[in-house]
């Protein structure tokens, strides 16, 4: 790396975390618990809108992985999930009615809270549809993971964004509060994703899955980005560039082993195809708040319109961890 | 007992030994907060056989281990004389097997130190590739918190050519820092009258801790049993693997006394192996090659990975793939331009998995035709050809288990021709000038023919010089068409015989190769026209009629 572009890439970082600390003017605190958390503590990020059906699942889930504390941004929620959050003894909730798309789809917000209070800690950030698994979570909790990066000396934690979808008209099967969304949307595609490196921020480009076939068939190179790296063991100097896709320092983005090995990583199980979604289409195209002006989202309202049903013969059932890995869509590294 | 985090679990741990009948000497590290340490200290005020020695700070790789352990242990000769064997274990090992077993062990081997000992040439584990050079260079810097400097350093002594002097009559070894020594054998090491020389020259040499009771034990030891009584495992950067609930069964089955380094957090394993019912191991057959053979995986799976695998942490540069793809696949060109049924016949005969052209231009042709194939795999020809690459691997490694077998030629995209080349499992078979029958044989104005006849003859050319490049790791084949249509039984049973047919017998049922009468001539055009075929070797203008077509009269021969 020339001294450079480490220097164009620094000055990068720098302005992130003023941008952040810029933009953390916008939020509002509305339950403030962040004086529980403790030295070692786990820490989950998230950022959401309307999204109260989906909470109580989404926490319980984590809670029962080992995270200790919820620090959440509400972006303006009208359905009563600001104040349920409110009321969790786990949980500090900030809101705003600014622009998401101004704050880069969020990573401002949380980039500020994470330099507040998440240095020193390991930090997930996830969003309310995504579900961490990683290698042996159902025998060991998160803390056994991040206690093993940490005697390994690893900073960063990949995990790849795996689409899961029901069997049928996404339609046609209600989500009732509270329960696993992954009794719907069951399935996923289990190999056709396509990989490029990125040279400028050395983070690995994915592509694919039940989005790209579906909806980007003919415009490939617009299929939404599946790369994640949802934990790091952060320091004030980190930033997110763009969602948690990458990072900057670049080295955190060193999520994979380019000489053969593999290194251990994880799936972020995203169940965003409920029947919640052809309604969230329906106002996330009105406000315009997303990436690539919502291009996205025009895809879906597009194709759920047209009843658009993912499954094909090929999909597979989501069982365990242990499927994922032995399909090659995770790792275990060398984590026995 | 070392300990430096994790206080409870120590506590626990040391309690159980006690209960065995076993006295305990603690070194807590010295970096542990004062005021942590002395509660910690105050919990065993009830007992008497626990005591604690003068501390040290112990930072991985340095002297402050060994010294600790010495304290340590003068201090359990001194206040323990019934004392016979001593083990050296942390805070983070756990009893295996009930302490009166392990007793009853070393009462049966009463002048046997259990240390792992072997000199520098003889072992593989070596950490930041210095083995015998921990002996003969100094390391004054520490390698987990300035390793930059500590490399340089290294790297500097190496040039200059500087070698320490190795106290005489010692003969470095080295081995597991977790030992059992006998009194005698320990003794001798901490009175000895060298001690003071050997311990300046241990101060300075790398990983004094496993080298330096490694070593001096070789001086006074009656017998020595070179292993640990400590089941401990390490990873390829030289860490202790860590033990969780979920290898209870494993540990349960491993016939070893004591196991490092457990998680403080493993609740099912220190209630089940410290707890009341203290013949968890009893009755089971000792079985300690299963947890070896776990943990070897483990390395090997992050050193070397899963061959042909691409995901999200396997992403090897080119040629550090070990396999571009997973298994072994045929592909097969011009092959159905020549015979009319070939792909059904290839099946039939197979048994393998047969496509059509998986790159043609416009869409998969996967077998079937269907639209979606294993993984999910699309039949978009756009999505294929963003990254043609990726395609292929995944076809291949979601097919695990099964031959694939698929068509391909120059009237195909082509980005995959270096890949299919460069890879060891890919079996190709290529009779060139093929793609000139399909023309032959459309009704199309020969203006057009000629140039899609040169554009393909050109595109079939630098996919051959793919092939035929040095880098070409393949079992590549390669006929001109002149060559195959002269004898293409033998041609077709070469071919077969590597895909592997499930009859060995000679082939009894051949596809029906399509007829080629006035093909010569049709070439002939072409050349008057000023373009050039050369692909398909010499094919004679007018062959005798009879040649051509025997192959297609009778598609069953008679042996």
């Amino acid at each position: 790396m020339g001294v450079w572009q480490s220097y164009r890439l620094r000055l990068q970082r720098q302005r992130w975390k003023l941008r952040a600390h810029r933009k953390s003017r916008e939020l509002t605190v509305v339950a403030d618990r962040t004086g529980q958390i403790g030295r070692n503590d786990i820490l989950l990020f998230c950022t959401l809108r309307n999204e109260d059906v989906r909470l109580p699942y989404f926490l319980q889930y984590y809670r029962q992985l080992g995270v200790n504390h919820f620090l959440v941004v509400d972006n303006d929620s009208t359905d009563g999930g600001r104040e349920y959050l409110a009321q969790q003894p786990d949980v500090s909730v900030w809101t705003t009615a600014h622009s998401y798309q101004k704050s880069r789809f969020g990573v401002d917000w949380l980039n500020w809270l994470q330099s507040r209070y998440g240095h020193d800690h390991w930090t997930l950030v996830v969003d309310p549809d995504e579900f961490f698994v990683y290698p042996f979570c159902d025998t060991r909790p998160i803390r056994a993971l991040t206690d093993w990066l940490d005697a390994s000396s690893i900073r960063s934690f990949g995990a790849m964004l795996l689409d899961m979808y029901p069997k049928g008209r996404i339609e046609e099967t209600r989500y009732a509060r509270a329960q696993d969304p992954l009794e719907i949307a069951s399935w996923f595609d289990a190999g056709n994703y396509a990989i490029t490196r990125n040279a400028r921020f050395l983070n690995l480009w994915i592509q694919g899955g039940p989005r790209a076939r579906a909806f980007f068939a003919d415009k490939p190179k617009q299929a939404p980005a599946l790369n994640k790296i949802p934990l790091v063991r952060w320091d004030r100097k980190y930033a997110y560039v763009s969602s948690t896709h990458m990072l900057l320092p670049r080295g955190l983005n060193l999520v994979y082993d380019e000489w053969g090995g593999e290194k251990a990583s994880g799936v972020l199980l995203h169940t965003k195809f409920l029947n919640t979604l052809t309604l969230k289409a329906q106002e996330e195209l009105e406000r315009r708040q997303h990436y690539a002006d919502s291009k996205e989202y025009k895809a879906y309202a597009a194709g759920l319109a047209g009843n658009t049903n993912l499954w094909c013969k090929w999909s597979e059932k989501y069982i365990n961890w242990r499927q994922l890995e032995i399909l090659g869509l995770m790792s275990k590294g060398n984590w026995a | 007992m070392l300990v430096h985090t994790a206080l409870d679990r120590a506590e626990q741990v040391a309690r159980h030994w006690v209960a065995g009948g076993c006295p305990v000497v603690i070194h807590v590290d010295r970096k542990v907060p004062r005021a942590i340490h002395d509660a910690f200290a105050a919990r065993f005020a009830d007992l008497p056989d626990v005591c604690f020695s003068p501390r040290h700070a112990c930072e991985w790789g340095t002297w402050g281990i060994v010294a600790a352990s010495q304290a340590a242990a003068e201090m359990m000769l001194a206040r323990f004389p019934t004392v016979r064997h001593v083990y050296l274990s942390s805070g983070s090992c756990m009893p295996l097997r009930p302490v009166a077993e392990l007793r009853r062990y070393l009462d049966a081997r009463p002048t046997t130190d259990f240390i792992e000992s072997a000199t520098t040439a003889d072992v593989p584990w070596t950490v930041g590739g210095l083995s015998e050079e921990r002996f003969t260079l100094r390391f004054p810097f520490s390698w987990k918190r300035h390793r930059k400097l500590f490399d340089r350093y290294v790297d500097l002594q190496r040039k200059v050519g500087f070698r320490r002097r190795i106290p005489p009559g010692i003969v470095p070894h080295m081995g597991s820092q977790w030992w059992c020594l006998t009194r005698r054998t320990l003794s001798a090491i901490l009175q000895d009258p060298d001690r003071k020389v050997y311990d300046r020259y241990f101060r300075k040499v790398w990983i004094p801790d496993e080298s330096y009771f490694q070593t001096l034990s070789r001086l006074y030891a009656q017998s020595i049993e070179s292993r640990s009584l400590t089941l401990s495992k390490f990873d390829f950067q030289g860490k202790p693997h860590i033990f969780y609930d979920d290898h209870l069964q494993l540990l349960r089955r491993s016939d070893c006394f004591v196991a490092r380094k457990i998680w403080p957090q493993a609740d099912l394993l220190y209630k089940t192996f410290l707890g009341d019912d203290a013949a968890a191991m009893k009755g089971t057959e000792p079985n300690p090659g299963k947890i070896d053979r776990i943990f070897a995986k483990a390395v090997e799976r992050r050193t070397r990975g899963r061959p042909g695998l691409y995901m999200q942490s396997r992403f090897p540069r080119d040629n550090w793939e070990n396999g571009v793809t997973s298994s072994p696949y045929s592909v097969f060109e011009g092959f159905t331009e020549l015979f009319e049924d070939f792909e059904p016949w290839l099946a039939r005969i197979t048994g393998a998995r047969v496509h059509g052209h998986l790159f043609a231009p416009h869409q998969v042709e996967f077998e079937g035709r269907q639209s979606t194939f294993n993984g999910a795999l699309s039949d978009n020809a756009l999505l294929r050809d963003y990254n043609g690459r990726a395609f292929l691997t995944n076809l291949i490694w979601n097919t695990r288990g099964e031959r694939q077998c698929f068509q391909f030629g120059p009237g195909d995209s082509q980005f995959i021709s270096w890949d299919i080349a460069r890879d060891a499992n890919a079996q190709i078979s290529v009779i060139s000038g093929a793609w000139a029958i399909p023309l032959f044989q459309s009704n199309r104005n020969f203006a057009d023919l000629r140039t899609e006849a040169a554009m393909l003859q050109k595109i079939e050319s630098e996919h051959l010089s793919a092939l035929r490049s040095p880098w070409a790791k393949g079992r590549i084949r390669i006929w001109t068409l002149a060559e195959f249509v002269e004898s293409p039984m033998e041609a077709l049973q070469q071919v077969l015989d590597e895909v592997g047919i499930q009859e060995q017998r000679r082939l009894s049922e051949v596809p029906r190769m399509v007829d080629l009468t006035g093909f010569g001539q049709f070439l002939q055009n072409l050349k008057n026209q000023g373009m050039h075929p050369y692909l398909m070797g010499d094919f004679p203008v007018d062959p005798a009629p009879d040649n051509a077509q025997k192959p297609a009269r009778k598609p069953y021969l008679v042996r």
